[in-house]
């Protein structure tokens, strides 16, 4: 079986609200896909109708080759994590861990055996006996993922499973996510609206705005090629500074200053000429005049803002606030002037009215 | 700076010292002696008056402390004051009040907690115009309802039984406590729920192994809620039920309204207190089970 999760012209409706819209998805067998967007775009609404919590309004959803559109969340064959883990108060951890194996009539000593070999995975084996209310954030969540592991399933579902965290713990459960997929290979759909879990953790992103997918593709790709003005501006963390203008044969003319996307790489097609965004990365703006670059201009520095790895300057540029990132502690200050530059290799143009990237 | 450190040598330091007997601390519970006075001297009268025998009694003194303690009013109130031709006393209507209660909370409890768990958990089409109608429902005076329940009593043949009376009370008090409960349950997090679909519970495994335990203190609220109402419930019971099925509150009126022979004062306050005593008990045992049960019920994740 090549793919694990199909999705076909999903269509999901609350009343009058299209909360779904036509959404197709493969997600391949043992592949970790993300879902990302920000609050209200359909990402946990759909991961809630692949659960089968939800009933969908039209379409298809195939796990593992059987059509489960229908299927009650039990007969799926997923786990799912939930946000606020959703552990039963009243069980203790063991409880917890085997309370959907007692639903699905596992013998006893199977359960036991299972329990037992999870706790070791996630390492909460001294944890079995304590009720949810005696356990750390941290090690609920590890709980919580432990419920699902347990049931031996294809398919993991996660609804921002790491949201409730501090930021610390975050960041080492995320590692530990990365690790158990790498061991137990299954296919993993994960909820999210952070970028940076998004990037580390997937084999593919699928951006998603408004009940549509933006772009579904692996982190790189998305990073470095966003499709549309959308998709440019989410990704990346300062955001991309984005500059009105006209696109006319190769030059690019802004506000007051023009620059020549000769090196561009353009999407195959005919019409380029017209209004239109074009998109520079904060980390891809160049401050020292050591390199040849397309474009170099001046900007006075409005603040600079220290973050110990790097630093970020926002500069007075073409009428806008302009955000670059320097590294390491560059001992500029406010008010000074700073040579810049980018390069067309590095830049994105998007059509004016379309959005979509050029 | 000699006098800033002259400062943080004699200045405050430490705790402020409280004082006693400030201002507000006299307003405070000079206030509240008051009005707790107020509030217990019926009750002192009533429990002194009923410890008195009936010659003491008429020598007026009402506030006056017993000078001879004697429990005969409580015997008698208990077991041989007179209604009508019966004279075994409250004892009657206590047996009936138990009987007509039990059934009665048990019933509406587990109906309407199942009606607020299916209507916060499993909505279905028309779900929300069914609960509004509920609620409406809690908001037609009684007086209203009184002769059409008597039609409907008679018809279905349970008139001046006590399970005619378990049936109305069970019915009225559907729309508040399907109310109570399904708000209680709707602030349970949905995730829960969800989970526990996944791991591949139905409705009744949900209800009884994951919300349930978690509904204890809002079980007791409700049990409150229906132990004082039915028990202290005057109006269905004498329209209902008949002489020998009459429930605690109806006899205590009778007793207390006979127009027969002495006004027996003491015998009156004691079955007054006898017929109070149920409630009282309630609120003191469940008030410490209520305070436990919010505190074990804990769900914050």
């Amino acid at each position: 079986m090549d793919n694990s999760v199909v999705i076909k012209n999903l269509d999901l409706n609350f009343g009058s609200v299209q909360v779904l819209k036509q959404l197709n998805i493969d997600v391949k067998d043992g592949e970790f896909l993300v879902l990302l967007g920000s609050s209200g775009c359909g990402k946990s609404t759909l991961l809630n109708c692949i659960a089968g919590l939800l009933e969908v309004s039209d379409g298809q959803i195939f796990i593992k080759g059987k059509n489960v559109t229908w299927a009650e969340p039990s007969e799926r064959g997923i786990g799912m994590v939930f946000q606020s883990y959703a552990l039963y108060p009243q069980m203790t951890v063991r409880g917890n861990l085997s309370f959907g194996l007692k639903n699905a009539r596992v013998p006893r000593a199977d359960i036991q055996a299972r329990v037992n070999r999870v706790a070791d995975v996630l390492q909460i084996g001294p944890l079995l006996d304590r009720k949810p209310g005696a356990l750390s954030g941290g090690q609920r969540q590890r709980v919580a993922i432990g419920r699902a592991l347990v049931r031996d399933v294809d398919v993991f579902l996660f609804d921002e499973p790491l949201s409730n965290l501090d930021a610390k713990l975050r960041t080492d459960l995320r590692v530990e996510l990365k690790r158990l997929h790498k061991k137990l290979k299954n296919t993993m759909i994960y909820v999210t609206h952070d970028q940076v879990e998004a990037m580390t953790l997937a084999d593919r992103i699928s951006i998603m705005k408004d009940g549509l997918i933006q772009q579904l593709d692996a982190p790189e790709v998305i990073y470095a090629k966003p499709c549309n003005k959308y998709v440019a501006d989410f990704i990346g963390s300062p955001a991309m500074n984005l500059f009105e203008g006209t696109l006319t044969g190769t030059t690019f003319t802004g506000a007051d200053f023009s620059v020549d996307v000769s090196d561009y790489d353009f999407a195959p097609g005919d019409r380029r000429d017209g209004t239109a965004w074009l998109g520079i990365r904060p980390e891809h703006i160049i401050t020292a005049r050591e390199k040849e670059t397309t474009f170099q201009g001046t900007a006075e520095i409005d603040i600079v803002e220290p973050m110990g790895s790097d630093t970020l300057v926002w500069v007075d540029f073409a009428g806008q606030s302009v955000r670059v990132r320097t590294e390491g502690q560059s001992g500029l200050k406010s008010g000074d002037t700073l040579e810049i530059g980018f390069d067309a290799a590095r830049m994105h143009l998007f059509d004016k009215t379309t959005e979509t990237r050029l | 700076m000699a006098d800033l450190t002259a400062n943080t040598a004699s200045g405050p330091r430490g705790p402020k010292p409280k004082r006693p007997f400030s201002r507000t601390n006299i307003f405070l519970y000079g206030t509240l002696l008051l009005v707790s006075l107020y509030y217990l001297l019926p009750l002192y009268v009533m429990i002194v008056t009923s410890l008195k025998g009936m010659p003491e009694i008429r020598m007026g003194n009402v506030f006056g402390p017993p000078i001879e303690i004697t429990f005969e009013p409580w015997v008698k109130a208990w077991s041989e004051a007179c209604t009508g031709i019966n004279c075994d006393g409250l004892s009657r209507g206590f047996g009936n009040s138990v009987r007509i209660l039990l059934p009665s909370v048990f019933l509406s409890i587990v109906i309407a907690s199942i009606n607020g768990y299916a209507l916060s958990n499993w909505k279905f089409k028309g779900s929300e115009v069914f609960f509004t109608i509920l609620i409406v429902g809690a908001f037609i005076p009684y007086q209203t309802m009184i002769y059409p329940i008597v039609i409907l009593l008679r018809e279905i043949g349970l008139m001046g039984s006590i399970g005619g009376l378990v049936l109305v009370h069970t019915v009225f008090g559907m729309p508040i406590l399907t109310l109570l409960f399904r708000n209680y349950f709707a602030s349970v997090p949905e995730e829960l729920f969800k989970a526990a679909r996944v791991d591949g519970a139905g409705f009744w495994q949900i209800y009884i192994q994951i919300m349930l335990p978690m509904a204890l203190p809002i079980f007791v609220v409700a049990m409150i809620l229906q132990v004082t109402g039915i028990w202290n419930d005057f109006l269905f019971g004498v329209i209902y039920t008949k002489p020998a099925t009459y429930p605690m509150t109806v006899q205590l009126n009778n007793i207390v309204n006979s127009v027969q022979g002495v006004k027996e004062y003491n015998v009156n306050m004691a079955a007054t207190l006898l017929t109070g005593l149920v409630p009282l008990v309630i609120y003191f045992a469940s008030g410490k089970l209520f305070v436990r049960g919010i505190a074990a019920g804990a769900v914050k994740g």
